[in-house]
């Protein structure tokens, strides 16, 4: 059977991790940096389902992304909840510039 | 002739997650950001689906997309400065240090580097066979009350953990007054 090869799904998800975490690194805004966490937890799932291609009784990849998902859904209601408590707190979303424990 | 639509539907796609992603990856502007990632979603849940995966592309359009990105772009809203009298002409700016660009750049091809190397050197031996079309959502449900019981409960509990979690922190903007 003629599929597309499993090398290709990888290289796709490792450059969306890379570009995930270079977003990571370079924005200077605590949702800028959310977003990248987000693509970088996508790039993972790619490939746990591109393995998971290869398991068709079990699909413990795609059991394992659905469990990827469910706790990026948990960490970005949390991460967010922070982020506005922070930004009532030092009316900044500049992580640099949260560098002290009390105001 | 099969193989050949799929494989344009799969380079399309992935073609446009990464350029959404470099689109993020280069944009000054949060909201701007915030869409292209709508669109990396989307073009993620194709390559979902062309890898066999239907039931796990349905929900990561409405998780992903109709969940977290929603949210996204409320904390976008929600974090706008409400003290500078003036319109500014490019709202959502975030600024961005010339070393961190530098840093971020080198990590991030560097990584790539290091993972198209690993990728390029490993053979993986795959014993079971392709995925048939056959629908996944039975084999996700039987394997899901079975064998993953337990992590399926845990998950409902650091969800219902999250949901309350995030309420109080949220509601609680305040507390001095």
């Amino acid at each position: 059977m003629n599929t597309i090869p499993l090398e290709h799904y990888l290289f796709v998800a490792a450059a969306l991790f890379c570009i995930g975490l270079a977003i990571t690194i370079t924005k200077r805004h605590f949702i800028g940096m959310l977003l990248g966490i987000e693509l970088m937890l996508n790039a993972v799932n790619i490939n746990l389902i591109a393995f998971s291609r290869y398991d068709p009784e079990k699909l413990s990849g795609q059991l394992f992304a659905l469990f990827v998902i469910v706790v990026a859904a948990a960490e970005v209601t949390v991460a967010l909840a922070i982020i506005l408590r922070v930004f009532g707190h030092y009316n900044t979303v500049d992580p640099d510039k949260v560098s002290d424990l009390k105001k | 002739m099969i193989f050949k639509m799929e494989a344009a539907a799969f380079y399309s796609f992935s073609i446009l997650a990464i350029a959404s992603a470099l689109f993020i990856l280069f944009s000054r502007n949060l909201i701007y950001g915030a869409f292209a990632l709508f669109l990396a979603f989307l073009g993620v849940a194709a390559l979902y689906v062309l890898a066999g995966a239907d039931f796990l592309a349905v929900t990561q359009i409405m998780v992903y997309v109709g969940g977290i990105l929603v949210l996204l772009i409320f904390g976008i809203m929600l974090t706008q400065k409400a003290n500078n009298n003036t319109v500014s002409d490019t709202p959502n700016k975030v600024e961005v240090l010339p070393s961190r660009e530098i840093a971020g750049f080198l990590a991030g091809s560097g990584l790539f580097l290091f993972l198209g190397y690993i990728i390029l050197d490993a053979r993986f031996a795959m014993q079971g066979e392709v995925i048939s079309s056959n629908s996944t959502i039975r084999t996700i449900g039987v394997e899901l009350m079975t064998s993953h019981l337990l992590p399926f409960e845990i998950a409902a509990i650091l969800l219902l953990v999250a949901l309350v979690g995030a309420a109080y922190l949220a509601l609680n903007r305040n507390p001095a007054q």
